[in-house]
């Protein structure tokens, strides 16, 4: 059994669009959903972030930052990409310098849908993350141990 | 010295980090409360540590982690000489060294989120630094010696000759706990002006080494206000202590953050308002 699984500090960044999601991922933290109950903690900083939520169409300006933010993030670490624009581009998708999905910058773990995104998805999304984190905390245990030999 | 004063004295080494990681988590589930969430589970403090640990560590330079150990070497030898009945004098010292090893950690890494972390946290010191000498004076003047296990056979009255000088110390101690409205050097919160401040650019290991100190900062500042109460035994100073160390709880969920000089000059204020006084009235009132 993995601590991360017990304590997952999550970075949000909204890369543009509507904001809608955003507000969503922020209702989360409010009383009514609690996710600190299951020790999420909304850390600003990359450096003590686990999962990367990721939410709006990621464009030209937005790249960069992106981009940073998921380097900047330690190992083991998940993406989680959260409403439509997140996914595809969503209603963003036809415009000039929309790259249309988060998964064509950094690569993406698990895919909530929606417009906007209900708080009950996004912390089922959050879930099913985990257990793809605790699988690549195994392995990196494994090449930690690798690497000592 | 008894051999029994030795053994509390390793008691803290050993238990100290895990009263301290309970201190915590009792301190976010009554937060989490009075916002009227659940909150985590009381332990989870020392899950996150231990999460910690299984994450990687990001050095910006080798010099973070030894000033990060020097950090909770000074922090466990402050402690350690409280815990053994010595002088209280000394183990504000160390106490005092420990923050500057921390403050070292995060002007070494560079970021400028650090750097002003550190930077505030230095004139935080300034700001309580004061009052936290005046608290081993007072104990010296009304029992005649800085060694702890004298202040414990003390007189049961030396709290209300003290009363001043409680008071002053229970102000600086909401600084020393980083509790709004004083918490400017290391907002515990995200999507802040200083991101985390001192501990930006601390990550895994490092970044548990420094919790780890706080744990043991919190029990040794319990410590300190555990001495004020003493002489009345256990029984009656241990739930006293607590109740006022979780009345900082409270304070930190009412009050927005300060600048820092208002911070600076409010505890200025209040240390001459109340420790000078409390000291200059000493000799009348004994
Ligand atoms: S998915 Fe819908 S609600 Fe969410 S950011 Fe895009 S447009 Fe806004």
């Amino acid at each position: 059994m993995s601590f991360l699984k017990k304590s997952p500090w999550v970075l949000h960044y909204a890369a543009t669009s509507c904001n809608g999601c955003d507000i969503e991922l922020l209702a989360c933290l409010t009383p009514l959903y609690d996710v600190e109950r299951f020790g999420i903690v909304n850390t600003g900083n990359p450096k003590h972030a686990d999962i990367f939520l990721v939410t709006g169409s990621v464009n030209e300006e937005s790249r960069k930052v992106v981009e940073n933010l998921y380097a900047q993030m330690p190992d083991p670490k998940v993406v989680v990409a959260i409403g439509a624009c997140a996914l595809s581009g969503g209603i963003f998708r036809d415009a000039y310098n929309v790259y249309g999905g988060i998964d064509q910058v950094i690569p993406v773990d698990v895919y909530v849908p929606g417009c906007a995104a209900r708080p009950e998805s996004i912390i089922d999304g959050i879930v099913r993350s985990l257990d793809i984190l605790e699988q690549r905390a195994k392995e990196r245990k494994r090449q930690r141990k690798m690497v000592a030999l | 010295m008894k051999p029994y004063a030795w053994s509390l004295a390793f008691a803290f080494i050993l238990v100290g980090p895990l009263l301290g990681a309970l201190l915590a988590g009792v301190d976010r589930r009554l937060t989490a409360r009075m916002q009227s969430r659940k909150g985590p589970p009381i332990l989870q403090p020392i899950y996150d540590v231990l999460k910690l640990f299984e994450k990687d560590t990001l050095v910006v330079t080798q010099l973070q982690t030894l000033y990060l150990w020097g950090f909770l070497f000074f922090m466990v030898i402050a402690g350690f000489i409280l815990f053994l009945g010595s002088d209280l004098l000394l183990s504000l010292f160390a106490l005092t060294v420990s923050g500057i090893f921390l403050c070292l950690a995060a002007y070494a890494t560079n970021s400028p989120y650090s750097n002003i972390g550190s930077s505030r946290e230095l004139m935080l010191m300034m700001a309580y630094e004061p009052m936290l000498i005046m608290v081993p004076l007072g104990f010296f003047l009304v029992t005649g010696s800085f060694r702890v296990s004298d202040i414990i056979a003390g007189s049961p009255w030396q709290v209300l000759q003290l009363l001043g000088i409680l008071v002053g110390f229970l102000f600086v101690l909401t600084i020393k706990l980083r509790k709004s409205p004083f918490d400017l050097s290391s907002s515990h919160h995200g999507h802040q002006e200083l991101v985390q401040g001192m501990t930006t650019d601390l990550s895994g290991s490092d970044l548990a080494i420094v919790e780890i100190g706080h744990w043991y900062e919190n029990v040794i500042l319990l410590g300190w206000l555990y001495l004020f109460f003493a002489p009345w035994g256990p029984w009656i100073a241990l739930p006293i202590s607590f109740v006022l160390f979780f009345a900082e709880v409270l304070v930190d969920n009412t009050n927005a953050r300060l600048k820092w000089s208002s911070t600076l000059k409010a505890s200025w204020l209040m240390t001459g308002v109340f420790g000078v006084t409390n000291l200059l009235l000493l000799p009348v009132i004994s």
